[in-house]
């Protein structure tokens, strides 16, 4: 063999093996478990921090708004629609508490004119429907047409 | 991050009809733009190299050595746009550890380490070995130590051994041959290969970029082969200033027909995309595209090459004009990425807007920053020439 | 010669044919041809879920809560480049041009500037990760930092990606983002920390008009596999072959 050969064969198999060593250790635990990724990684998507609880948990204390609600048009919303993100102050009803958006903006969001949802929903024209009052002064949200 | 976030704000004020909100952050910059640049200036530089030692054509010989040192300067910067490009540069080991198969990129560690390891250091070595052994013995301080570590103990000079690094030399041109293909036309696939974007998705792709890799490489070697003489007060050999020019011109015929062919094939089939491709390459790309990749970098080169295939000036004549080509194609070839890299992510994949791309002139990947990745292989290079310089090699002739 | 070339070559051509056909049945009853294309690739295991998603064009009245929500509930950045989900506005004029809009993704709401006389059709487009079968972003990843979950849902390892945006590059429905803190690319999740815990998304938790679908596509007497019996629905940029999982009802062609 020439000496050329005998020095370089070596040399890289010193290079491959420092190679996979490295691999070996670099590799975290769990990949390829299932597939080529950090099985791991799914159960650390799962434990992320839920912040919407659902209608359901505020049904427990609030049932009585549960069922207003459940007898007007806006009985297919969902709380957290209007009162924003609930978990919080599901966790800590003491110290926490929603939303209550009272806007003529915030209303506007589903019933201002616009001719892209005509026929969807009711709408009307914020800068000209009885606009120096807040539509909850007319309007229960819970029961809009009470 | 403000400062970020102010530049996207500016960026909502550039956008032109409808892009999703998430593209108004445009990922691949100038960074990216020189990754395929630099790559292909190495896969050019070794096939040059490579057609002296394979297809044994002789007059390129003063330019050989050049061009493998060429090739290695700019292939040791490479990944260095690239990884200082990632949002977390420190775990761009996992490229090496945990390549995903199905990715385009993944096996860019491997190529990469290959083409260095395997390919240019090793013909490097064979080819200067027997030169390194003697100049480590005539050598003294730290040069000479630098000698002596690069024979890494083959200190042997029978006939026989310095026989053997010929033989393998050549059979590492042979094996490199297809890995400067593999290295570049890889390159092209990573863009291909992107069915989301009709602008990159192209099988001609690969075959592009690796012709105009070959153009751009060599117009780097003739360029710095020049270069070298001036700096050494040298005389030009221009029957090899000639042939490489040759090599250029044919090259440059095939890349610019296959590009050719690219577009035709695009306005001819037009498909969904075509509109807004078109609006894109007479918009925001007319500059780059029409006046720089194709005029200054093609076509003028293209012409003058060509004329001086049947008409010969004199020699200062014909060194301005290989001159000014060199540099033009040079140029060409970068804006030809740019058109690919930038011009790919100006379009909205909707079809129905465009944004823009502002250049900062600060910053990890502002144009200082760039301007930087492209100088630093010069140095590299002035340094190899110091050390390898292939005009005090022994000649066997 | 008793037979005739004509004969003959009758002869060799049904012998052919026979051992043609008998070698196509012998594959069939190994591997049966199956005439049946999926859109999508098919779920891993049927027993188990496979998370598909609908959204229903005709009831969606844009008024921005999912975009809002999901940017909440999964902590996405509130400036107006980061969406996992958004709404579209489309307005087809009476001349033909098609008007495309999403200011803030739609979490303000929506105006309309073209008068109701000129426009030809107008509708809303909620858009957000397809979560694809064959999804072209998890392909192009190259280390593998993101994936599909047994379940049919494409996620991220925020720990282990490197940040190249080459998913980015690939999504051919602009859904991926590179998070600005954390310099990983985030997307959609299908609000995996909810649906597997038996809780809906953020996005149809607050949607008022229920015009988004969540289910199991291995569920066949679910929500969703309901939803899709009893609606024409279409992919975006089927060509592409993404095997999406996000099916529109009244998709319009002019959605891009």
């Amino acid at each position: 063999m020439p000496p050329q050969l005998k020095t370089l064969i070596p040399l890289f198999a010193i290079f491959i093996t420092l190679f996979l060593v490295a691999r070996y250790f670099l590799v975290p635990v769990s990949f390829g478990d299932q597939g080529h990724y950090r099985f791991y990684s799914v159960e650390e998507n799962k434990e992320k921090v839920m912040q919407y609880a659902g209608k359901d948990a505020c049904t427990e204390c609030h049932d009585d708004k549960a069922e207003e609600l459940s007898s007007g048009m806006h009985a297919n919303l969902s709380c957290e629609s209007c009162h924003g993100a609930g978990m919080i102050h599901y966790e800590n009803p003491e110290t926490t508490n929603i939303v209550k958006p009272d806007e003529r903006v915030f209303c506007g969001l589903c019933h201002s004119f616009n001719p892209t949802r005509k026929d969807k929903i009711a709408q009307i024209n914020l800068d000209e429907h009885n606009i120096d009052n807040k539509c909850i002064e007319c309007h229960n949200p819970h029961n809009p047409w009470e | 991050m403000e400062q970020h976030y102010q530049h996207l704000y500016e960026m909502l004020s550039q956008v032109h009809g409808y892009i999703y909100p998430n593209e108004i952050d445009l990922q691949w910059g100038l960074l990216i733009v020189l990754y395929p640049y630099i790559t292909g200036l190495v896969a050019g530089a070794f096939i040059l190299a490579s057609l002296e030692r394979v297809f044994n054509v002789k007059v390129l010989k003063p330019t050989y050595h050049l061009a493998l040192l060429t090739a290695l300067s700019f292939l040791l910067v490479a990944t260095l746009p690239l990884v200082s490009h990632l949002g977390h540069p420190e775990r761009a080991y996992e490229i090496m550890t945990t390549p995903q198969g199905g990715s385009a990129m993944a096996i860019f560690g491997f190529v990469y380490l290959w083409y260095l390891m395997v390919v240019l250091l090793l013909e490097i070595w064979f080819d200067y070995r027997r030169d390194i052994v003697l100049w480590s013995r005539t050598t003294k301080g730290f040069k000479g130590i630098l000698y002596k570590i690069l024979t890494l103990g083959v200190t042997d000079l029978s006939p026989k051994t310095i026989k053997w690094d010929d033989k393998l030399g050549y059979i590492i041109t042979l094996v490199g041959i297809p890995s400067a293909f593999i290295l570049h036309g890889y390159v092209g696939f990573i863009f291909g290969s992107v069915k989301a974007n009709p602008w990159w998705s192209t099988v001609l792709m690969p075959v592009i970029f690796l012709f105009s890799a070959m153009v751009s490489g060599i117009a780097l070697v003739m360029f710095i082969y020049m270069a070298v003489s001036f700096l050494r007060k040298q005389k030009i050999d221009m029957l090899a200033l000639d042939t490489i020019a040759k090599y250029l011109f044919y090259i440059l015929i095939l890349d610019f027909t296959l590009e050719g062919l690219d577009q035709i094939h695009r306005i001819y089939e037009a498909e969904e995309s075509f509109e807004i491709l078109e609006l894109l390459v007479h918009g925001k790309l007319f500059i780059t595209f029409f006046i720089f990749q194709l005029f200054l970098g093609t076509i003028i080169p293209l012409v003058s090459l060509g004329t001086l295939q049947v008409y010969k000036p004199k020699e200062k004549t014909r060194r301005l004009i290989y001159l000014a080509s060199s540099l033009l194609v040079l140029f060409g070839v970068f804006f030809m990425r740019w058109n690919v890299v930038i011009g790919g992510q100006l379009f909205s994949k909707s079809f129905y807007g465009f944004t823009d791309y502002k250049l900062n002139l600060i910053g990890s990947e502002g144009l200082l920053m760039s301007i930087t990745w492209v100088i630093i292989p010069f140095f590299i290079l002035a340094f190899l020439l110091w050390l390898l310089p292939p005009w005090k090699k022994i000649h066997d002739e | 010669m008793g037979i005739s070339n004509k004969e003959q070559s009758r002869r060799r051509f049904i012998k052919s044919a026979a051992v043609a056909a008998g070698g196509l049945l012998a594959t069939s009853l190994i591997n049966p041809f199956n005439a049946v294309l999926f859109a999508m690739d098919k779920p891993e295991d049927p027993t188990k879920p496979w998370w598909g998603y609908a959204i229903d064009i005709s009831k969606c009245i844009g008024c921005g809560r999912c975009a809002n929500a999901c940017k909440t509930e999964n902590n996405v950045p509130r400036e107006p480049f980061y969406f996992r989900t958004w709404i579209e506005q489309y307005t087809i004029l009476n001349d033909g041009t098609v008007k495309v809009e999403s200011p803030n993704g739609g979490m303000d709401g929506f105006k309309q500037p073209v008068a109701e006389e000129d426009i030809f059709k107008s509708f809303f487009v909620p858009k957000m990760c397809n979560h694809c079968s064959k999804s072209p972003c998890v392909q192009v990843c190259p280390v593998g930092a993101t994936y599909e979950t047994p379940d049919g849902v494409v996620l991220v390892d925020e720990t282990y990606c490197i940040g190249c945006r080459y998913c980015v590059q690939a999504c051919p429905y602009g859904c991926r983002y590179i998070h600005p803190e954390k310099n990983v690319v985030d997307k959609c999740t299908l609000c995996y920390h909810r649906i597997s815990k038996g809780k809906t998304t953020a996005c149809i938790e607050v949607c008022p008009t229920q015009a988004r679908i969540l289910g199991d596509l291995n569920d066949k007497n679910g929500p969703l596999v309901k939803f899709l019996k009893e609606h024409n629905c279409l992919v975006l940029k089927p060509h592409l072959n993404t095997g999406s999982k996000l099916y529109y009802n009244e998709l319009s062609q002019e959605v891009g």
